[in-house]
């Protein structure tokens, strides 16, 4: 009952004073909208690298040479030999926590097809490779495993390949092309998918058995990757700590520090990127932040004027049986509710922000419900703050100095 | 023989301006009762306000008893002040001090608000009822600023009436009014007085005294005279002699 007659009397305060009252507001409304879209925009870019790096296929696990040194002298990755068919093969059998897994070998050259050539990446794989990727085929077929083992000389081409080295339109499949001279029968052509995350054609590729980019092409029996993927997404923790034990025991390192490998999942990289985006997303938060604090200093300021033009009314107030938390009462309420009516206005002024940043600069967005509550609280933390002081001192107030006051 | 509303028994206030002490009221003692009609009278640094204060409840005696409808005031709380002033006494000012931009009504339910005992209806209808003894009750919705000065005061006195209060504080009540408005507030106040309330009325004002049944004059703190008026001047009869305004 009292508290709400401490209301209403807050609540005609604001309302008599309504052009000061917005332009009060204005410092909040404009800081929680500005945290608040810029949360989101933090969002989106995270969500839309997220999903990015997901459909190169979410559960992938790479297992990878890394650190490995010969009698102290430290190789670089790509110059490593230590991994082979055998840890393939034992990866293969032993792990329960992989679904797919094929040996990697990857090699530069050029595509020529007549006359026209491309210089493009080879990648000798086995046929899982296109379940791992998550990739299907726009034609034609994949190679087989029996085609794996003789070292067949096909091919699956990307459309990038296909654009430059059959420009005439024809079709690909069944055609001849040569790779560093090596002559290959494409047999299938990949679907598109465009740049990855990191800005890498996707579509740039040629994929041929594993065995036969071994010996034809590249002229050697170690593998550069192992590529697997786990069950699940949620199980690609667990695929890469089993992963590891293998392999430990495929090259009797007795300590983890020791590895001259390295086991990463796809998980991995996700939050090796977006905890770059989280930097980026902390630092615009930090900046709206201070906007927030001064339109927090903003109420106090007016709480302040308010109070001092208001001496005489407290004191009356006073006079007829205001008690001193009365008095607190209702210049808190009075800073709380213009903080919480900006805090409000400003939800609404940022996701109308929000949804502008979307439609009109193409910028990936994604309001998260947290930073709309979180914003919220601190603006009703913001009011009670600021509002104390000043409604401490209006509390204070002599009636007797008060209603003299001129 | 009617009972003591206001009991004041040597009562003494002393202010320490530095070094100094001042010593407004020098052990002060008088009784009003329940429907005197009381002027203080002084000059200023008579000690008139501090007595004001004290019997405002704004103000607590350095020493000496202070009583109103029964409670003593000494080593109350300020919240138990601001109750007493709340329940049992009703303040007017010189200056009206109304909430500006407010109607009239809400202006008068202003005490009642911090009294939770008093509902949100009842509140309006005992604003209402207070309005109309002052001759308000066409005025309910106007603001300060769409009122005369007379009818400002009015609304004060109506203010200071709705909380049923055991005494009436005016302070200067006439002070800022023409002798036509000033007379018409006190024949308002004369009327109130028949009706059975008790006024303490403050002013330096002379010819307000006669209004009044009894006068109190205050000088260098302490009271040098206390006297019944046994000739009072209606004001009602006073403002018809008053000559006639050309309009």
């Amino acid at each position: 009952m009292r508290l709400l007659n401490l209301f209403k009397i807050a609540f005609k305060a604001i309302v008599l004073n309504k052009m000061r009252t917005l332009l009060t507001m204005l410092g909040i409304i404009i800081g929680v909208a500005s945290v608040i879209a810029m949360l989101a925009i933090g969002e989106g870019s995270k969500e839309s690298i997220r999903e990015n790096i997901s459909s190169m296929g979410s559960n992938i696990i790479t297992i990878r040479p890394a650190s490995a040194s010969s009698s102290g002298v430290r190789a670089s990755a790509d110059e490593m030999q230590t991994l082979t068919l055998k840890d393939y093969e034992a990866v293969k059998e032993q792990a329960t926590f992989l679904s797919y897994a094929t040996p990697l070998v990857t090699g530069k050259g050029q595509v020529i097809n007549g006359s026209n050539n491309w210089p493009s990446n080879i990648y000798g794989v086995n046929p899982d490779y296109l379940k791992i990727k998550v990739v299907d085929l726009q034609s034609g077929s994949m190679f087989t495993d029996s085609e794996v083992k003789t070292a067949s000389k096909v091919a699956l081409i990307g459309q990038t390949v296909v654009d430059n080295v059959f420009p005439d339109g024809q079709d690909p499949i069944g055609q001849m092309i040569r790779f560093n001279n090596i002559p290959f029968t494409v047999i299938g052509v990949l679907e598109v998918k465009g740049e990855n995350t990191f800005g890498q054609d996707q579509d740039d590729v040629v994929i041929a058995p594993y065995t036969t980019v071994q010996k034809r092409i590249l002229a050697i029996d170690y593998i550069s990757q192992i590529m697997a993927s786990a069950i699940s997404e949620d199980d690609a923790p667990n695929a890469v700590t089993e992963v590891s034990e293998i392999m430990r025991i495929q090259h009797q390192i007795s300590h983890p520090s020791k590895d001259d490998f390295s086991v990463q999942s796809m998980e991995e990289l996700i939050s090796t990127f977006s905890s770059t985006s989280e930097m980026l997303t902390l630092l615009l938060v930090a900046v709206a932040s201070i906007s927030l604090l001064i339109g927090g200093i903003g109420i106090m300021n007016i709480m302040y004027v308010s109070v001092k033009e208001r001496t005489k009314e407290i004191g009356l107030r006073m006079a007829v049986g205001a008690k001193g938390a009365d008095i607190l009462m209702q210049f808190l309420i009075e800073a709380i509710l213009i903080s919480v009516t900006g805090g409000a206005l400003g939800v609404l002024l940022g996701l109308g922000s929000t949804v502008f940043i979307e439609k009109f600069l193409n910028w990936p967005t994604s309001v998260a419900l947290y930073s709309i509550v979180i914003s919220f609280l601190v603006c009703a933390v913001t009011g009670i703050f600021f509002g104390w002081y000043p409604a401490r001192k209006a509390s204070a107030l002599d009636p007797i100095t008060a209603l003299r006051y001129e | 023989m009617s009972k003591a509303i206001i009991k004041i028994e040597d009562l003494k206030r002393e202010f320490t301006m530095g070094s100094e002490t001042v010593r407004a009221l020098k052990g002060i003692s008088f009784d009003i009762k329940e429907g005197e009609f009381v002027t203080i009278m002084g000059s200023s640094g008579s000690g008139k306000s501090t007595m004001l204060n004290i019997l405002g409840c704004l103000d607590q005696p350095t020493s000496g008893n202070y009583e109103i409808d029964g409670v003593k005031i000494k080593d109350l709380t300020k919240n138990q002040l601001a109750t007493i002033r709340n329940e049992k006494i009703g303040f007017i000012f010189q200056s009206y001090n109304l909430l500006a931009r407010t109607s009239a009504i809400e202006n008068v339910e202003l005490p009642l608000l911090y009294n939770s005992k008093v509902s949100t209806e009842e509140r309006r209808k005992r604003a209402i009822e207070a309005l109309q003894k002052v001759g308000l009750g066409e005025r309910l919705d106007h603001t300060p600023s769409q009122l005369s000065g007379g009818q400002q005061q009015r609304v004060a006195i109506a203010r200071s009436l709705v909380n049923n209060p055991v005494m009436l504080l005016a302070d200067e009540a006439t002070g800022n009014l023409d002798t036509r408005t000033a007379y018409e507030i006190m024949s308002i106040f004369q009327e109130l007085n028949e009706q059975g309330i008790t006024i303490a009325f403050v002013t330096h004002e002379q010819d307000i005294a006669t209004f009044s049944n009894r006068t109190i004059v205050l000088k260098d703190g302490n009271i040098i005279q206390d006297y019944k008026n046994h000739n009072i001047q209606s004001a009602e009869e006073q403002l018809a002699k008053l000559p006639k305004e050309n309009h």
